[in-house]
């Protein structure tokens, strides 16, 4: 129990955000409406992302100087995890974007760079399958995982930014803080970014876990 | 003192063999020349946006063909005599100096060709636009030449770099875009310099990753 604790959090959070955030009153305005929800479900997609491609890239440092299997495998399956959280972050995004902006994929400039980031891992993940000798698979993906992860955080926090964007919070367009005059959707929406990492983490630990007892059994 | 030394030595020594063989430098300006000549015969005359769009592209597809020869080119051998020989340190700093001389060479002549044939634009602004080409081939030196050391260390060549280094140039290729369209557009230069802040800022934060990456994929 001690130990489990923020799995507990974790699971609580996440049913508490979704009934909240489906269920509290939300402030009402013109084209988004009851669209304003999504940022329950779609930002914290990308906030569970960051953490578990940082903790990948941790591990990928650590496994460069500790030569160790077991970061290595820390290091991939946090990827996989990520990445599949990127993906979620992608379809709600474009969800959102059919009842806002009329189209799915509209190549805005948000939507473009967070699909290359994902591309970036994708390309990690082949560059693993091409290299057979453990060791050095090791050691070369760490490499490319940590001279990714600046690429990324340039294509998801700075380069949008430069460009115009009708995505909220860029180019002008107001974000969620200046919608949220009486702090209601604060209240779902940290806890909720914060029980979507939780579940992250612990996906992450399971997949882990999974893998090392399978690699024991080699 | 030792490591600069070392990296003269290294340069020079690219420059000798590229010097005797001229296979890098002469295969890839057919490249671009024939390039440009066949967009020549497809397109004859061109929008601004296209002209500059076109340009980068021309541009990318042979800044990979001669910077990943400086890597995959070389035997597992003449890697393993090397390595007994200088730090690595010194050897991803040659490479990379010694690769953005040769893309700057190429990006310039590439440019002055792309001129002759499609006219530059009238409203453009010539030195801006040089200034874009040059940070563009640092920025291609720089990222290539790592990519190329982890392609070629992962062992399976040309297909592997082009997976790798594509979404990695994406962003910075989409800087350059803007700030060369920028300056086709013959806009102030003031505007720009945000742009030129921004691309040097990347390729800076490319060369540290890559100097303190290197020494650990040099070390099989």
């Amino acid at each position: 129990m001690s130990k489990n604790w923020w799995k507990i959090l974790g699971a609580v959070l996440v049913i508490y955000t979704t009934v909240a955030g489906l269920l509290l009153g939300v402030p009402h305005l013109n084209i988004l409406n009851e669209t304003i929800r999504n940022l329950y479900f779609h930002v914290p997609m990308w906030f569970a992302m960051i953490v578990l491609f940082s903790i990948s890239v941790f591990y990928s440092i650590k496994s460069l100087s500790s030569k160790s299997e077991i970061d290595d495998l820390r290091a991939v399956e946090s990827i996989n995890v990520g990445i599949v959280f990127g993906v979620l972050g992608l379809v709600t995004g474009a969800v959102w974007a059919k009842f806002t902006w009329g189209q799915y994929w509209s190549f805005d400039p948000k939507q473009n760079f967070a699909a290359i980031s994902i591309l970036l891992y994708f390309a990690y993940l082949v560059l693993r399958n091409a290299i057979d000798e453990e060791q050095k698979r090791a050691k070369i993906s760490a490499i490319y995982n940590i001279f990714a992860f600046p690429m990324m955080v340039v294509l998801l926090f700075v380069l949008p930014r430069l460009q115009s964007s009708l995505h909220p919070g860029n180019g002008g367009n107001p974000g969620f803080n200046s919608y949220d005059l009486d702090s209601r959707m604060r209240a779902v929406f940290y806890p909720a970014c914060l029980g979507w990492i939780i579940i992250g983490y612990w996906i992450y630990t399971i997949r882990f876990r999974i893998r090392s007892i399978e690699n024991k059994q080699l | 003192m030792q490591l600069a030394k070392q990296v003269k030595q290294l340069i020079r020594k690219e420059m000798l063999l590229e010097w005797r063989s001229k296979y890098a430098l002469n295969g890839v300006l057919l490249y671009v020349v024939s390039t440009v000549f066949v967009c020549y015969l497809s397109f004859i005359s061109i929008e601004k946006i296209t002209w500059n769009a076109l340009f980068w592209i021309i541009m990318l597809f042979a800044s990979i063909n001669a910077v990943a020869k400086s890597f995959l080119q070389e035997s597992k051998g003449r890697h393993l005599y090397i390595y007994t020989l200088v730090s690595p340190t010194a050897l991803i700093i040659a490479k990379t100096i010694y690769n953005s001389l040769l893309m700057i060479g190429l990006t310039l002549i590439a440019l002055l060709f792309y001129c002759l044939v499609f006219e530059f634009p009238e409203t453009g602004d010539l030195l801006m636009y040089i200034i874009a080409t040059v940070l563009g081939s640092l920025s291609f030196a720089t990222i290539f030449t790592m990519v190329s050391a982890i392609a070629s260390k992962a062992g399976n060549g040309g297909m592997l770099m082009a997976v790798l280094s594509f979404p990695i140039i994406i962003p910075v290729l989409i800087l350059l875009i803007k700030l060369a369209k920028n300056a086709v557009d013959g806009l102030d230069r003031s505007v720009s310099l945000d742009d030129i802040g921004m691309v040097a800022i990347v390729n800076v934060l490319v060369m540290a990753v890559s100097l303190l990456l290197f020494p650990f994929l040099w070390r099989d």
